[in-house]
Parts: C-alpha cells; structure tokens; sequence
C-alpha cells in the first residue's frame, strides 16, 4: 500500500469561514484514522484580507507543512491568484468557475508588491491578468481544474430542499468548498456528516443546512469529477488520539498543573490561551469540590504582570500569556519578581518583531530579549518547546522549576504553535510532576523570607500564612525583605540570588535541558517549533541515506554550556536553524560553548518554515553549495 | 490576645524627613488596624515608589513595596488570588496619578475590596522637588526652576469618575480624623480611595502645614481661619441609599462639585459611597460559585506529587 501524504488548502477572506471549513477537513481526516498537521495563516484584519488554511494529513507521523499542496479549495480569486503556483503536478485547484474573467486589479486586497510579481510571472508566460490566466499555467504544469458554480450549487439546492434562504447564501461556500473537496478524494461521506454534526451540535437547525449542503456538494463532486489520483479512504486509527489547536497545549497544561490565575491583556497570537482558560475557568477536581482558575483581563501588560505577581505572592500558581510587545512592557516587573524570587510563569507565544512587526505572523524573535530581559542582574529561567504536545507537559515542568528555584521563567511559545492544528497522542496530566519546592504550608517560630541557606533558596511564606509575615521590595533587601544600602549584605545578596543560576543547571536533568534526536558530523541546533520541520526534513534525508544530527535546545537561560559542549564533541559542522533574522540562539551558542556556527538557516518572512525547504536547504550544505545564512522564503 | 497598637510598628529606621506628613498616616493606618483588631498576617501593605513607598516596611503586617505606579496591580492580584486578605495600597500622587493613572482608572472599573491611600504632596520628594500631577498651573514650588507648566488633576474627581466606589480625603495633621476615615475606607466593600493631604515640608513651600492651617487667612482678631473643613460637619451627605440612576447621578454630580473646592476651603471627610456595586470578588463569585469558600490560594493542586486537577472531559472532546 502507498503511504499517504497529502496537503490541502483552502483560502478566502477572512469573516468567510475558511477556519471552520478547515476545522472539519482536519476532524474529518482524523477521525478517519489520519494524522493531521495544520496551519492557519491570516492578516491583523477582522473582515476581507486574504486568510487561509494549509492542512496536511499523513498516515504516518508528521510535524510540520511541506511546499507542495495537492488539492486546492477556492472560493474567492484571491486564493488563486495567491496560491495557484503552489499546486504540484497531478493536484487540483476546486474553483468558482464564476470567477474565471475576474481581473487581477479587480481584487483591490491584492497588494501591490504581490501584484507586481504576479504580473511579471503572468507576463513571462504571456498569459492575461486574470483568473483564466493563472490556470492556465497551474494546467499546463499538470494540475487537474475543477471547476464549479457555487451559485449555481446553491441554487439547485435550494430548489431541491425547497429553502429559499439557501439561495445566495454565499457564508455555505466555505462548506461547499470542503465537501466537494472530501468528496473528490473519495473520502466516506458518512464522517462529514458526523463531524459537521457535532460542530453544530448545539445548533441543530445550522447543522441541517450545513448537512445538506455538505451532502449535495460531496454528491456533486463524486458524479461530476473523475479521475483525481489521490484518495483518501481512511486508515487504522490509532487510539487515544486527540486533535488540538497550539493554544491548547499550554492551557491545558496550567489548568493540570494547577495554574490557578492568569492575568493577561489581549494580543495576537496569545490571547487564545487565555480566553480557552476563562471558558473553563471551573476546574474539575479528582475527589474533591471544584477548583477554578481565575482569569483577569488587565489594562494592560504591566498590570497583567503586577496581577500575576501579587497572585503568586499568595501562593497560587500564577502565570500570563503575552506575545513580544506585552513582554516588553512587563520587564520592568520581571527584575521585580527576580529579586523578590517570586516563581511566575509568562508563557510567550512570540511573533514578528521588531515593534508591531507582522502582527499575525510567525517569528521566533524574542530569545535574547527573553534571555536578557529586566535592567540589573536577577535569575530567571527562560525555556522553549518544540511542540505542541510537549508544550502540555513542559507547562507543567516550567511552574515547578519556577517554584523549586524562586524565579520567574519564560516559556517561549511562538504564532506557528499557536495557529497550528495537529493530531498527536492524548495528553496524560498523571505524566506532570507537581514539586513547589520550599512552599510552607505552616510556620511556627521565626520567619526570615530571604534567609541564607546551604542552597541560597529560603523556604517560602505565602501572603496570609500565619506567621509569615515578610517583606518584599524592589530594592535591595536583608533577610526580612527590608531595604538595606549595606555593601557587604547586598553582595550576600546578590551571591544569594544568583547562586541560583548554577542550582538550576545542576538540579535540571539533561534530557529537559536539551533534547537530543542524535549528533552527526553535521548537527542542527535549534530551538522551539523549527522542531517538527527539522524533525521531517531529517527523515526525509535519512530515506537517501544522510545522516543529520539535531538537538534542540529546551533550556536556553542558564544556558546548558556542559551538557551542549559534551554533546557536540564529535560535530563537525554545525547549522543553527531558527526563525530570525540574526540567528539569535547562534549568539547565544557561540557566547556559551566551544563551537561556532558553521551555517544558519533562517526565516523571519512571518511565515513558518516548511519541512521542504528544511531539506532542500540541508541539502545544499551537505552538497557544499549553501552560503553561510540560507534565508528561506516560502508561503504566501 | 488583642493586640496593641505598638504590635503594628516594626523596629525598621523611618528615614522621613523630619515634619513629615507621612508620620501621621503611617500612624493612622497603624491606628485603624489596631481599633479593627485585623491580624497581622491577614493583612497586606501594598506601596509605591518614593517616599511613601517605604510605608510598608513600617508596618508590621505582610508588605510588599512594589514599582512605581504599579501598586494597585500587585495588590489587585494578591487580593484576587486571596479574597480573604485585608489589602491596603499606598503611594504617592506622582505615582498614582502620574505613571499609574492608568491603573488607578482600571480599579475603579474592577471595584475589587481593598482600599487606596494617596500621599498627595503635590511634589516629587525623592528626586528633589519636581512638580506632581497634583501641582496646580502656574504654581512654583521652591525647586521647580520655573512655575509648572501642567495643570493639576482632581484626584477625587477622577476616582468618582473612574467608578471608585468609596471616595474621601483626610488631612495628615488630623490623624484621629484619617484614622476614623481609613476604618471606614477598609471596611467598604469595595473599592476604596484615600486622598490625603501632606505637607512635604522639605519641597512644598506653598501648600504647607502652616498653609493648610490658614496662617495666612488671619482676620482682624488676629484668628487664624484654617482651610480645612469637615464634610460631616456641614451636613454633606456622601452615601448612595438605593440603586437609582438619578440617585447615583446625584451624589456623583455633588461629589464632583465638591471635589473643585480649594483655596481658602478645603473639605476633608467623605466625598461619595457606593455600597450598591458589586465588588469584583463578587463578579467573580457569580461566574465561580465557589471562588470564596475555595479561591485560587486555597486551592489543593496535587496528590502524590501529581496533578488532582481532572481535564479529561475536555480531553475526551479533543479525541477523535
């Protein structure tokens, strides 16, 4: 049997429902038994710029996109225009055959760099600006034209149902769009039907439309159309799989590991988190009344901050969810938590920088912020998941190792983790360790707060245990936590606080500092979601018979100097790959370790890397032909 | 045992210049936790930056001296986190009204149960006499190399406006007065807001204790006629009784307009109260019927070492 590794993509404006319509392609082909990896790429835009939805689905384990789309779902000219070029030989682009005369200028959201590409393309080829033009060239490379009517799709249906309201009802297009679509690759009707059944499910009668419509397309497709060469029949479903959206993994993280209040303002891509949690704000607790989880939506960023301090002063797992812009207006309290060795977690879900940057797009941009964060010198821990699976369960490491060293930590997430959409196996909480380190329960006799110990942690009070009463300021303190300007304490002091650096990398196993998936003559080092198209693209070297090295950096402050030096010690030639433009984990490698960097590959298009130019840029190296900074361009 | 006033008092140097107003605010709220009887370790001082901002560290309750302008979310988390704390914020003007009239905007929109005490000075202290926010146009005070380019803002207009739900100002120099005063602000449900006259006697050359005490005001008898006045004394009535719009509209109109008096009248005492608004613990409460009984620190989060917390329906949603 061939194996099956298909990529769709559907596009549209956005407010036109091309995230529900991939949300039921992706539910529909796993629960179908197959492996799912989306992503969804989108303007900073409410209504009418050009979003879309690239989903890949294997039977086999995928983590990450590739280049090639095979079957293209379009509603709008924009996502042809945007997209036709993407399809390979043998794919299919499903059209509004009612667009084929629409204009490039006719598309006012086409902008005009784009535009002036595509014209040059379309010039090159002598072909007109329009629609008709573009598939022209998608055909004459091979790829199958499916053209449909979707008015007159709704039309007939609306005969056929006798429902007047479906006629001209263009918000079905989007379920038109991926109904014909599952039904040119002959997947089982019946899971569509299911699946759109249990989205709509507390809507029975959007449910019936939506069904009928499904149905009628599906129908549609299957007689009209012949000959796609790929299928999607289903495969063996593995158990205990789940389907989950980025966000997710870290929410449900906190609410396992009892992250109890989360303060945070809105910013893209990090407020889904938070909303996901304040859906369920009441928490279900094992053999006891219900938990919650308090979510506060602040004034902004500084007060999330200072909230999420002041929770964690109570001793309560207390964590915020930012993107770049609102970290760097939580810096100045971050040194505050740091010195008062307060334990808070700011997951950051990063994106395009500098400034606003692109605000919905993707970027691995803030590492060495993150790293250097905050004025003075203070202990923090600053980490980094590959995905969205292991994200789950580092959430619920990062709170320990928050608490176990008094430190606020930074976990870095990032827009192409958040966006993204997968399969992978249900999450198991009993896999989450909970240590709070030297959280007191009770006190009896005296208390110092900041006390010197064997360890430089002091046991921890908590606001409103009896006491324990301390003091915290923001300058420098003596053991209570009262301002002192006495030199040689405040050297104790900070010996105390930053002994902690050395503990954390002492008392961190290695395998949560550093992954390792084996070290070659060439070894990749990288860090966060650059994982599963590393991951992807080694696999697909491996079946030519190359052997590529690749450890990801989980612990990237303290930085795991020893453990990264002795893993390295028979690489040759190093490749950092990241999403920057400065290669910023290379600074930090080259500033922590014996080694340099041989070559980057970096992205800091906004869009995330695929597995195809992974490989194809590795490829170049192995073969001696790459430069010292491949730069990766793909996605539109 | 009941405990003492002195019981309040940590043994930590007060560096305040001498004359401070801050001394009698310090000791106010001292007072006031001693006259409610509230433990030590169920009460938190929250504090500002600046002069005032070392308040905290001479109280002998929790205290957490935090950045400037960022007290009220520090102590808004706390208290979230925690209802059953006491939680008291103090700060300066500057810090209140200037780098944090953002956040003191946003918690009167909360309404959360504690109180807020500014030290309203007029001055910038600790870095050597700048204009605050509180500073009136045109004024100079004795190191401001020209006189102040910015109007002032009306601290309790602006807590009114904001949706602070008890709003009154006390007098330093009147420490009975403030204590009785912060007694009232604590026990509202609600937030509270404390604007408190203080002399900085070291950089406030104008507004100052002789100032407020009317030596200039003297008349032919040589009586000295000072400035500050009692609301209570004038039959002001500060209290919102029931949940009108035109009642509310009322008091919040009279609170405005008293809050314009200044020169040769200062009022001091109880300017609006609004028991009627749900504090955010109730808000809360209403969407988490539990939160009280069992808020975020009280919270168990594990057995055996591992997590309690049972996410499996949400998980049994995501399987396919």
């Amino acid at each position: 049997m061939s194996s099956t590794d298909f990529t769709w993509l559907i596009g549209g404006p956005q407010g036109s429902g091309v995230e529900s319509a991939a949300n039921i392609f992706s539910k529909v082909c796993a629960e179908m038994g197959y492996q799912v990896f989306g992503k969804r790429e989108f303007y900073s835009n409410i209504k009418g710029e050009h979003s879309y939805f690239t989903v890949r689905v294997a039977d086999k384990k995928i983590n990450s996109n590739v280049n090639d789309v095979n079957l293209m779902a379009s509603f709008d000219a924009e996502t042809i225009f945007r997209h036709y070029d993407e399809l390979v030989s043998g794919g299919g682009i499903i059209y509004d055959s009612d667009l084929e005369e629409i204009k490039t200028d006719a598309v006012h959201t086409l902008d005009a760099p784009f535009k002036e590409r595509l014209h040059k393309e379309l010039e090159s080829k002598n072909k007109p600006f329009t629609i008709a033009g573009v598939l022209e060239i998608a055909k004459e490379k091979g790829v199958n034209l499916f053209p449909v009517s979707f008015k007159a799709i709704l039309e007939t249906l609306s005969e056929e149902t006798d429902n007047p309201r479906l006629r001209g009802l263009v918000r079905m297009y989007n379920v038109i769009g991926v109904s014909l679509s599952l039904g040119l690759v002959k997947m089982p009707p019946d899971s569509l039907q299911k699946t759109i059944e249990s989205i709509f499910s507390k809507k029975p009668e959007i449910a019936k439309i939506n069904q009928e419509t499904a149905n009628y397309s599906y129908n549609y497709a299957t007689a009209k159309f012949e000959n796609f060469n790929h299928t999607l029949p289903g495969t063996e479903k593995e158990q205990q799989t789940i389907l989950v959206q980025g966000f997710q993994g870290t929410a449900l993280g906190k609410m396992a590991c009892g992250c109890r209040f989360q303060p945070y303002y809105p910013i893209t891509p990090a407020s889904d988190e938070s909303v996901f949690l304040e859906s369920n704000e009441i928490i279900e607790v094992v053999d006891d009344r219900p938990g919650s989880i308090a979510v506060v939506q602040t004034e902004d960023e500084i007060s999330a901050m200072g909230m999420t301090i002041g929770g964690a002063l109570t001793g309560t797992r207390s964590a915020t969810c930012t993107s770049g812009p609102g970290f760097a207006l939580m810096t100045e309290m971050l040194g505050w938590a740091g010195m008062n060795e307060v334990p808070v977690v700011i997951t950051n879900y990063q994106r395009s920088g500098p400034s606003t940057g692109l605000p919905t797009r993707h970027g691995q941009d803030d590492l060495l912020f993150a790293v250097f964060a905050g004025h003075g010198d203070f202990p923090k821990i600053v980490y980094a998941s590959g995905d969205i699976e292991e994200s789950f369960y580092d959430t619920g490491n990062c709170f320990n190792y928050a608490e176990i060293f008094q430190v606020p930590l930074i976990h870095l997430m990032d827009k192409f983790h958040a966006s993204s959409v997968i399969t992978c196996k249900r999450f198991d909480p009993q896999k989450i360790s909970i240590n709070r380190g030297k959280l007191l329960e009770k006190i009896d006799g005296d208390y110092r707060r900041f006390e010197f110990t064997d360890d430089g942690i002091s046991p921890r009070s908590r606001l409103g245990l009896d006491n324990g009463i301390f003091w915290n300021t923001g300058d420098e303190s003596d053991e209570s936590g009262h301002i002192t300007e006495d030199p040689v304490l405040r050297v104790k002091m900070m010996d105390k606080r930053m002994s902690r650096l050395d503990l954390i990398l002492k008392e961190i196993p290695d395998d949560e500092k550093v992954k390792s998936f084996g070290v070659e003559e060439y070894t990749i080092i990288s860090w966060g979601s650059t994982k599963g198209p590393i991951l992807d693209a080694l696999e697909m070297l491996k079946k030519e018979g190359i052997s590529i090295g690749f450890i990801q950096l989980k612990l990237l402050h303290p930085f795991p100097s020893d453990y990264v030096n002795s893993l390295l010690k028979n690489a040759k030639t190093i490749i950092d790959i990241e999403a920057n433009h400065s290669g910023q984990l290379g600074k930090l490698f080259k500033q922590n370790t014996e080694h340099d960097i041989d070559y980057f590959i970096l992205k800091y298009s906004g869009r995330a890397m695929t597995s195809t130019e992974v490989y194809d840029s590795l490829k170049k190296i192995i073969e001696n032909k790459a430069n010292k900074r491949e730069v990766l361009m793909h996605g539109a | 045992m009941a405990l003492k006033l002195a019981d309040y008092k940590t043994d930590v140097h007060n560096d305040w210049c001498p004359g401070c107003g801050d001394f009698g605010i310090v000791n106010a709220i001292q007072m006031a936790l001693a006259e409610m009887g509230i433990e030590r370790d169920k009460a938190a001082m929250f504090s500002g930056i600046g002069c005032s901002g070392k308040t905290s560290h001479y109280i002998n309750t929790y205290g957490i001296h935090t950045l400037h302008g960022r007290v009220l979310t520090f102590a808004q988390g706390a208290k979230i986190a925690n209802p059953e704390l006491t939680v008291v914020a103090v700060g300066g003007d500057g810090d209140g009204l200037g780098i944090g009239a953002g956040h003191f905007v946003a918690a009167g929109r909360r309404n959360v149960d504690m109180t807020y005490i500014i030290f309203d000075n007029g001055v910038y202290g600790l870095t050597k006499g700048q204009a605050s926010p509180t500073l009136k146009l045109g004024e100079k005070t004795k190191s401001l190399p020209s006189p102040n380019t910015n109007s002032n803002v009306n601290p309790i207009g602006l807590a009114v406006a904001s949706g602070f739900t008890f709003v009154a100002r006390g007098y330093s120099y009147d420490v009975r007065h403030l204590k009785d005063l912060i007694i009232q602000a604590v026990n509202h449900k609600g937030l509270s807001f404390l604007d408190v006259l203080q002399p900085c006697p070291t950089y406030n050359d104008l507004n100052t204790r002789d100032w407020y005490a009317g030596a200039d005001l003297v008349d032919e008898a040589q009586k000295r006629h000072s400035r500050i006045y009692k609301l209570e004394e004038q039959g002001y009535e500060p209290v919102v009784h029931y949940d009108s719009e035109i009642e509310v509209n009322e008091k919040m109109s009279q609170a405005l307009i008293k809050s314009l008096e200044w020169g040769t009248k200062i009022p001091i005492g109880v300017f609006y109260k609004n028991a009627l608004v749900s504090p955010y613990t109730q808000r809360v409460k209403d969407k988490i019927p539990n939160y009280l009984e069992n808020p975020p620190a009280k919270q168990n989060i594990s057995k055996n070492g591992h997590p309690n917390t049972d996410i499996s329906k949400i998980l049994d949603s995501l399987e396919v």
